[in-house]
């Protein structure tokens, strides 16, 4: 596959789980050669850029249909990429974990190649039953684009949860596998989103950080996969039993975000206690 | 079983007709087109689907099925001449089939019905709606047609209806929307976009219609070949070169440079894939394709050779 994508990253790929066809595309679109290139430049970013560390990749099931379901965490999409990166690169054997983008993205030029060639389709009920039916993993992101407009002071906030996500996994029977994402919104600190700025790309609105450009800081950014939740059902309960269950599911990652935060919290007062020469 | 054909003279007409030939069928074709070498057996009648010699044949030939094909693409035909060939035409095949006593009528219709659009899902399903008529205008016969055909269902319960929904086809006959858009050296395509193309085999398409007669068939039923592959890969196994053109420059260069000439509205069909689910197809006929996509882009491009 070249120069550019390293012999681990040609294993992983073989060890994927998709039908790559003759023409090394899956009947969605996902191409071989493209993922490959992708993750090949996601490595240096996932690995050392950002330290990206992985825990808990254990309870997200080897093979079959689940639901990666977790917070947005930064202005941009690294959140999603490093989630990708890390069933990748720190799940054995690896997955491919499919996201559902937002709508403006396939209207971009390559920015709607390069996602459907990743596996990162429109965030459509449609591609999310069929992903799952097809014993895919899917990743989704409750809040929405809200949930990517928040602002640093925010950082370990939740926004509101879409409850889709919920009556999807039930129609499907879909084990919930939660995660906390934690450091994208230090990685881009945004203090204000330029929405005039986003209509002149198509998109919602651009972040604007202290130094301008939505570009990220290379932060230690964590993401902790919890122990997946299973809601029996049909999909089609009344919104009141819908709405238990997604808050039971929020509830569940905004502890895992708390228990990250006072790690993250104890680690820098360590680190600076350190450099002032106290004691840990 | 006595089959009538309408558009049999046309290149998918005759390989269907020449497939039922086969499994044993007494076939007759309606087309104002000539066929000079049709098969013996096969009578052509040369008559206008909408004109009253065309009743006649039906009253005359007494078939039991009949497979309506005589519908044309906007690449071929001018707006007025669509509606009165495609819809008008579809009115006619029922009005007749159903005052002569015909017991299943298939009707041969598009999978671009769909339409493409930046936010609608890979792999329709028969449930939805037709959303190509406000993107793509040019469609709106045909969806039409597909919608008039399948309300024969409810109109006419004693009469057996399928309504098929078939992918463009790619072959040795060169027939077929697809194959007119690969026909030069050079493949246009818009910058940043290059969708999942589906298509099949000219010959798949005879066998399942042939199967559709076979199950007497009742609805409306995606038909989808081998599996979806990127446009640039169509372009490339068939031995053309894909030129990316950014949006702008594509508009300007439509029919100039060798590149085929289309309809403004067609871009959204370039930009963004149209795919089928053909499940329940599959699952009511026991119909499977024999031609994959390496062999129909194959047989495409050793009849229809890159000669740049």
């Amino acid at each position: 596959m070249g120069w550019f994508v390293s012999r681990d990253i040609e294993r992983r790929m073989d060890e994927l789980e998709i039908p790559f066809g003759p023409f090394g595309v899956d009947p969605y679109g996902v191409s071989k050669k493209h993922l490959a290139l992708g993750f090949a430049m996601a490595e240096p970013i996932y690995r050392h850029y950002f330290s990206v560390r992985a825990i808990g990749t254990s309870n997200v099931p080897a093979r079959g249909r689940g639901m990666l379901v977790g917070n947005h965490s930064g202005g941009i999409a690294i959140d999603g990429m490093m989630v990708v990166a890390s069933m990748f690169f720190a799940k054995n054997p690896p997955r491919l974990a499919q996201g559902m983008v937002e709508k403006f993205m396939n209207r971009m030029p390559f920015a709607s190649m390069m996602t459907s060639r990743m596996g990162q389709l429109t965030g459509l009920p449609e591609h999310a039953i069929r992903l799952l039916e097809d014993d895919r993993l899917l990743m989704v992101f409750p809040e929405g684009a809200k949930g990517t407009a928040k602002l640093y002071k925010d950082r370990y906030s939740l926004v509101r949860f879409g409850t889709g996500f919920v009556r999807l996994a039930m129609k499907t029977r879909s084990p919930i596998i939660p995660f906390a994402f934690l450091g994208g919104g230090a990685a881009i600190p945004s203090i204000h989103n330029a929405v005039a700025l986003g209509k002149i790309f198509g998109a919602p609105y651009v972040p604007i950080t202290p130094y301008g450009l939505p570009l990220p800081l290379p932060v230690k950014l964590e993401v902790e996969y919890g122990e997946p939740m299973m809601f029996e059902g049909t999909g089609a309960e009344a919104d009141p039993i819908i709405e238990g269950y997604v808050e039971q599911v929020r509830t569940r990652i905004a502890e895992m975000i708390e228990a990250g935060r006072q790690r993250r919290e104890s680690f820098a007062e360590q680190t600076l206690n350190q450099l002032r020469g106290g004691n840990p | 079983m006595k089959v009538l054909v309408t558009g049999i003279a046309g290149a998918t007409g005759r390989i269907v007709a020449l497939r039922l030939v086969e499994g044993g069928h007494d076939v007759v074709g309606i087309d104002k087109r000539s066929w000079p070498d049709a098969p013996s057996g096969v009578e052509v009648h040369r008559v206008d689907i909408r004109s009253r010699p065309a009743e006649d044949v039906f009253r005359t030939v007494q078939p039991e099925v009949v497979v309506h094909m005589a519908t044309v693409t906007h690449l071929m035909a001018r707006s007025e001449d669509r509606y009165r060939i495609n819809l008008g035409g579809t009115r006619a095949v029922f009005d007749y089939s159903h005052r002569h006593g015909v017991r299943h009528v298939v009707f041969v219709g598009r999978h671009t019905y769909y339409g493409a659009g930046s936010d609608s899902p890979l792999y329709h399903t028969e449930d939805e709606p037709p959303m190509a008529v406000h993107s793509f205008p040019e469609l709106a016969d045909l969806v039409a047609a597909d919608l008039y055909a399948g309300s024969a269902l409810w109109r006419m319960p004693e009469m057996t209806t399928t309504v098929l929904r078939i992918v463009y086809t790619l072959g040795a006959s060169g027939h077929g929307t697809l194959a007119g858009f690969l026909r030069g050296p050079r493949v246009p395509m818009i910058l940043g976009f290059d969708p999942l193309f589906q298509f099949m085999n000219e010959k798949d398409v005879a066998t399942a219609i042939e199967q559709s007669i076979r199950a007497r068939l009742r609805g409306v039923y995606n038909v989808a070949g081998p599996k979806p592959v990127p446009l640039s890969v169509v372009a490339r196994t068939t031995g053309r070169s894909p030129v990316p053109l950014p949006e702008f420059a594509f508009r300007a260069a439509l029919g100039r440079f060798g590149l085929p000439r289309l309809p403004p509205a067609a871009l959204a069909h370039i930009k963004f894939p149209v795919v089928i689910d053909d499940a329940a197809f599959r699952r009511a006929t026991g119909w499977s394709h024999a031609v994959d996509e390496a062999s129909a882009m194959r047989e495409y491009r050793d009849t229809f050779p890159n000669l740049a």
